[in-house]
């Protein structure tokens, strides 16, 4: 029986991270105040038989741990399952 | 001296790799899929977008089966020579220092830029002087090199970061302006810029053929090809 996880993937601390930039400029041009710390990741959601894999999976190929961290999160069941 | 191209899906720049190479030795394309590095003297990983640039750029291809024969051939101290995507790839693999980012400015850019060689007389610089300027094509979204402060400074210490972009040329935002580095021994390589555009006057600049030369000239002092 799988669990559905969700890795979150973001970059880490200190790293230049144009992409949060970007929208962190775009949205005062829009009119929202106030918006600041932004910073753009990636969200991975799989169905996994053995969990103990995941951190393993995230080091070897969903991260790469010089430049981001990452988390893992149980999530509800995929729709389609 | 044979030089041996990878060719993995989504790669663009195999062929001028494979012309470049022609133009100092022989060349042959070497497909993903395969593990016989068929007796190369010299490995090139060109540029392009390797697996549709899918996760992070590199991060596929470093898995295919020539990789590993790749790896195991660099670990025994085979020239490898990463460009562009290929620098990517290698970084990806762990067979040199650091990681690409976005471009600080997250577009595409495409232009000539001028490198400074930081070291020469390396397998890879020896056909160029110190501090001489090499005028290369550059073109890339992903090519702000970085490292982690103590790595960084290790690469520095051990005298790795062979090119920098030359003042006003860093146009990525890397590091230390770092262009292409290699790694504690020396045997791997890799740039972002495109020295396999670089070989012919018709495209204004020849200086690319020297890295290709470099190579070739360490291989024929050493193998005896």
């Amino acid at each position: 029986m799988s669990q559905r996880y969700r890795v979150l993937v973001r970059p880490k601390a200190g790293i230049l991270d144009p992409q949060g930039q970007a929208v962190e400029r775009a949205l005062p041009a829009l009119g929202f105040k106030g918006v600041e710390n932004v910073h753009v990741g990636r969200l991975i959601e799989l169905d996994v038989a053995d969990a103990a894999h995941l951190p393993d999976m995230c080091q070897k190929l969903l991260v790469n741990p010089l430049i981001e961290d990452y988390e893992i999160l149980e999530a509800e069941p995929h729709p389609a399952s | 001296m044979k030089f041996g191209v990878l060719r993995f899906p989504g790669t663009c720049d195999e062929v001028d790799a494979q012309l470049a190479c022609e133009r100092v030795g022989e060349a042959v394309i070497l497909w993903h899929g395969d593990r016989d590095l068929q007796g190369v003297d010299a490995v090139v990983v060109p540029g392009g977008f390797s697996y549709g640039d899918y996760l992070r750029v590199g991060a596929i291809a470093r898995f295919a089966p020539i990789m590993e024969s790749v790896v195991e051939y660099a670990h025994a101290g085979g020239i490898v020579l990463g460009i562009c995507n290929g620098f990517q790839v290698l970084c990806e693999a762990g067979l040199l220092p650091g990681a690409l980012l976005p471009n600080t400015s997250l577009r595409f850019v495409c232009r000539q830029v001028d490198l400074v060689v930081e070291r020469a007389g390396t397998r890879f610089t020896n056909t160029c002087a110190e501090g001489e300027r090499l005028s290369i094509p550059a073109k890339h979204t992903t090519g702000c090199w970085y490292a982690p402060p103590a790595l960084h400074e290790r690469v520095e210490a051990n005298g790795q970061v062979l090119l920098r972009y030359a003042p006003g040329e860093n146009f990525n935002g890397s590091l230390a302006d770092v262009a292409g580095v290699c790694n504690e021994a020396g045997n791997v390589f890799g740039l972002m810029p495109h020295p396999e555009h670089a070989v012919d006057p018709l495209t204004g600049s020849v200086d690319g053929l020297k890295l290709f030369q470099s190579i070739a000239n360490h291989v024929g002092a050493h193998v005896g090809a």
